[in-house]
């Protein structure tokens, strides 16, 4: 439209701008292209997701009509029979993730209070480093390793040792396998630290360094200043770095799988064999044949996906509250 | 004792505590790559990357196909992903104000925290029910579901860095928005984009979960996507649950050949980044 304009003879104007329309032209189609593709790549993930809860949704409409809540309560899982309760699987991943936080927090706390506070500057990335090249690990190879190495160790000295000095408790009764929600939590705790060590890590050097020198001015020691003026600053975004490793610990899949011993049961014994949600969608999927027993490992999987949504939304939260701006949250995923 | 020895003695308490944590935080990773090396170096050969696996319970052989199967399940995977995830990267950075940012981002978040074995069960609804039976090709799926995420988020900070008046020098010389975008700020953050890419295939690379019921694994070599295929996660966890001793060695080397290629890969990309950008100030 601009040429036919500029063609006009009416014009008077000495026309610089002739050389304009066609590049201004071809930039404005180049543009719309150019957003056009973006677009579609953006709405595509939002599509995706929905797409995601659709398919778990209808995959596992067999058994919301026929167990509806009840699933969650019940504790009977009989593929013959066809009937299918969640509960053990349910129980088995809390009992495991929490089990996992219990050993992994103070670990990961301990190292990025002493990263961030303490440690001479020369090992602070290193060390961070190191402990970040966990995260890389593959779940399998924390699984075989679990199986080869930390299974016969933990067997031969280190349950028999709890056995017998904590032994009146009836968490630490019972026959030894090995394969034990202890094991499963003990590789859990390795894998999730890591991350509650990034995370926690960006939330505590995101607290100004007014909240320390303050607490020093007053006389603090420099263990009480970080205690009393630094994690406090911190703390939604620790509880937040928390939860976020809590997060991780419900999905893992191989390595629970590999160690957890794998039984529908619900023991009072951390000696004892149990499973979890992810571990009995990575056995049974497979190999189940009913499409009930399908339906029951898709809703298994919906639940697994809905509780794991909810923990992160949380965490995300917490850390956002300390962190904003400084994109910790982010950069840990 | 008084008071204030006391103080200082639990300060100092504490800090030895804190650094019996990180001697503690780092014995997994060296007892884990101490007993790969140890047990699985042994079982590395040239048969080992060329040989297809022996009958159960015979010596010799090797995994060529499940290399040969993470190479093509991976490569699919990335071809899907990268560019998808790179793009929409692109879009949240350069268009913040829209709404499709704001959910794009918020989805990419609430996927990244997705447990990767709930991809799996989705990719197989999707793919593997449909087709009615398991294929390559629903792996690559679930993979690239993975990586999505993950991409676009690092894309996106990256190019987040990018100062405005670089944008605007370009403006006001005359480029499109597209040629700004493509040819001022992508090329500028290509060292962070290409590793943010780099580190999501070594995350994908070692996902065993959404492959369980995707691709399957299979004990011969295997070039069609659309058929069963195996892959090195796959062999380790197979194989390490086996109840073979020649099994087991294998599993050792594959894992070892599996942490080596994650391994170069996500510290390549470290370094590569960090040199890069510090040359550029």
């Amino acid at each position: 439209m601009t040429t036919t304009l500029a063609q006009e003879p009416v014009a008077t104007a000495p026309e610089p701008e002739r050389h304009e329309p066609p590049p201004l032209e071809l930039a404005s189609y180049g543009d719309l292209v150019f957003r056009w593709l973006l677009t579609l790549a953006a709405a595509a993930i939002p599509v995706l997701l929905g797409f995601l809860v659709y398919e778990l949704w209808s995959g596992s409409r067999l058994a919301i009509d026929r167990f509806g809540f009840d699933f969650v309560t019940t504790s009977r899982w009989d593929p013959v029979a066809e009937e299918f309760g969640a509960f053990p699987l349910i129980f088995g991943t809390l009992a495991s993730s929490l089990l996992a936080l219990v050993i992994a927090v103070p670990l990961s706390l301990g190292v990025a209070i002493y990263l961030t506070e303490f440690a001479p500057k020369a090992i602070r990335q290193p060390v961070a480093f190191l402990i970040g090249l966990l995260a890389a690990i593959p779940s399998v190879v924390y699984g075989l390793w679990g199986i080869f190495v930390l299974i016969p160790l933990l067997r031969t000295s280190v349950f028999p040792f709890l056995r017998d000095t904590l032994g009146f408790l009836p968490l630490f009764q019972g026959p030894i396998y090995g394969p034990s929600m202890l094991s499963a939590g003990i590789i859990l705790a390795i894998m999730v630290m890591p991350y509650i060590m990034s995370v926690s890590r960006e939330v505590l050097m995101a607290v100004p360094d007014t909240q320390r020198e303050a607490a020093l001015a007053l006389g603090a020691t420099r263990w009480e200043a970080v205690i009393t003026a630094v994690v406090p600053y911190a703390r939604s975004g620790i509880i937040g770095a928390v939860i976020l490793g809590l997060g991780r610990a419900l999905g893992e899949t191989m390595a629970v799988t590999m160690l957890i011993g794998n039984r529908h049961e619900i023991a009072a014994s951390l000696f004892a064999p149990g499973y979890t949600m992810a571990a009995a969608i990575a056995n049974e999927f497979s190999e189940a044949v009913g499409d009930m027993h399908l339906s029951a490992l898709a809703y298994v999987a919906f639940l697994l996906f809905v509780v794991t949504v909810l923990v992160n939304a949380c965490a995300r939260l917490l850390i956002w509250r300390v962190a904003r701006g400084s994109g910790a949250g982010s950069k840990a995923l | 004792m008084n008071r204030r020895t006391l103080r200082r003695l639990v300060s100092n308490v504490m800090v030895g505590l804190m650094i019996l944590a990180v001697v503690v935080a780092l014995l997994p990773l060296f007892f884990i790559l101490f007993d790969l090396v140890i047990q699985g170096a042994g079982s590395l050969s040239v048969a080992f990357f060329t040989k297809m696996p022996a009958p159960a319970g015979e010596m010799g052989g090797g995994v060529a196909h499940a290399i040969v199967g993470t190479l093509l399940i991976v490569g699919a995977a990335s071809l899907i992903g990268l560019p998808v995830g790179i793009a929409a990267g692109i879009y949240c950075a350069e268009y913040p104000g829209s709404r499709l940012t704001w959910t794009t981002r918020f989805v990419a978040d609430v996927l990244n925290g997705t447990p990767s074995i709930v991809v799996g069960v989705f990719a197989w609804a999707w793919i593997v029910a449909t087709q009615k039976h398991f294929s390559a090709v629903a792996g690559s799926a679930a993979l690239a579901m993975l990586m999505i995420p993950m991409v676009l988020r690092t894309t996106e900070e990256m190019i987040k860095l990018v100062p405005n008046s670089l944008r605007e020098a370009a403006l006001a010389l005359g480029y499109p928005r597209w040629r700004t975008s493509l040819a001022i700020v992508v090329r500028t953050t290509m060292p962070g984009i290409v590793t943010g890419s780099l580190l999501a295939v070594a995350r994908i690379a070692g996902e065993t979960a959404p492959l369980l019921f995707t691709a399957l694994g299979s004990q011969y070599m295997s070039l069609d996507l659309n058929q069963p295929m195996a892959a090195l996660p796959l062999t380790v966890f197979t194989y390490a649950t086996g109840p073979y001793e020649e099994w087991h060695r294998y599993a050792w080397a594959a894992a070892l050949v599996l942490i080596l290629v994650v391994f170069v890969l996500s510290v390549g990309a470290r370094l590569a980044i960090r040199r890069r950008f510090s040359l550029n100030g």
